[in-house]
């Protein structure tokens, strides 16, 4: 019925660090979510993607020294891409995440409750169905596949790609925020001088 | 200032420690953090306990393995509800009890609204998590960073389909 006490006191602790970093980043808040999809506020992406690498960097360390077990969940693929379409659509409906909906609720956030009313409604909805989708869902069963060995690289080499990427990417993003921001800033009633110079550029 | 009474920190320093906490979970745990299962594994114990003949023929409790025993996912549960508190309160931050102000500009100022939206999108999200096998953290944190080929191609059409959805719902003139 239950796991061991060390479990749910190692679960405890690893709850409480993750709900408290969400907070401190924003991740609990609709606007921060939503307006990732809008492309306005890359705040998700940007602390996902540092998590990723510095994670990866971390975990397949300590597996190479064997201190540490992966769990690749498998590469149903219609099921992933299936699951993930459908998941992109509810989640800029609550503006938030089952992670974040459940920290959320520490915020005493209502609409938060109400979306994880919903989601364990979701939830009993899928179990119930999934007997008709089970044949489509597995239709692609590739295992538990990773992208190392799908694309026969050494998983140190993808992880260096990976950090290269990102920090090229953080770069372009903060260059090109900075630009949004000074481009938005003078946000002056329009006046004669400047209204010519306007058309003037324009032309 | 006292980092801890900040309102906001860097998504940067936020999402190394996250990346250090993985580091804990899988070295010391030895589980994935992970947040969805939760809410097919209370589908499963209720099922189990009130109509057992039926939980037997559901084919996803066995197919995607969703765990009998109560334990890490229920305590992150729990530890997220407290962690997030004790931030907001080190920080008065208490903007999260009021409709957040982007929604009310889009969608009116009704609370009863906000709430059936709120549990639609929380019934169709976890639908699609559970079908994939995971949500944005058990695939998008922890599937991610074991460079899973399921994760990624779960995030990534989680990403085109949000991007796709928030263009619809807030188009001008929508």
């Amino acid at each position: 019925m239950f796991e061991p006490w060390t479990v749910i006191g190692l679960g405890l602790f690893t709850g409480f660090a993750f709900g408290f970093l969400l907070q401190k980043s924003g991740l609990t808040k609709y606007e921060v979510i939503v307006n990732q999809f809008r492309l306005k506020d890359f705040t998700v992406l940007k602390m996902m993607l540092t998590a990723i690498v510095v994670g990866g960097v971390g975990v397949w360390f300590l597996h190479d020294q064997g201190l540490a077990q992966l769990s690749v969940k498998p590469a149903l693929l219609v099921a992933n891409v299936g699951g993930g379409l459908i998941f992109g659509v509810g989640m800029v409906l609550l503006g938030l995440c089952p992670g974040t909906a459940v920290a959320a609720l520490g915020e005493r956030n209502r609409r938060a409750l109400a979306g994880i009313l919903g989601m364990f409604v979701g939830a009993l909805i899928q179990a119930e169905t999934y007997g008709m989708l089970a044949g489509l869902a597995r239709s692609v069963d590739l295992g538990p596949l990773t992208w190392p060995k799908l694309l026969g690289v050494s998983p140190g080499g993808l992880l260096a790609g990976l950090t290269f990427a990102s920090v090229v990417l953080f770069i372009g993003l903060e260059v090109w925020e900075r630009r949004r921001m000074s481009d938005n800033t003078p946000k002056l009633p329009p006046q004669p001088a400047t209204l010519i110079e306007r058309v003037s550029v324009g032309s | 200032m006292n980092p801890f009474r900040m309102k906001h920190w860097s998504p940067y320093v936020v999402g190394a420690l996250l990346g250090l906490l993985t580091w804990f979970t899988f070295g010391v745990a030895h589980k994935a953090l992970g947040v969805s299962t939760n809410f097919s594994q209370a589908v499963r114990l209720v099922e189990e306990a009130v109509a057992p003949e039926h939980a037997k023929g559901v084919a996803y409790f066995a197919d995607y393995k969703v765990p009998k025993a109560i334990g890490w996912e229920a305590a992150i549960f729990v530890g997220l509800i407290v962690g997030v508190a004790v931030s907001a309160w080190l920080s008065k931050d208490q903007s999260g009890a009021q409709l957040p102000e982007l929604w009310v500009q889009r969608f009116g100022p009704s609370r009863w609204k906000a709430y059936g939206l709120a549990f639609l999108g929380g019934a169709i999200l976890i639908y699609g998590a559970r079908l994939a096998g995971g949500c944005t953290s058990g695939h998008g944190i922890s599937g991610s960073l074991q460079l899973a080929v399921s994760s990624w191609v779960f995030f990534l059409s989680l990403f085109v389909s949000g991007v796709a959805t928030a263009f619809v719902l807030f188009r001008k003139g929508a």
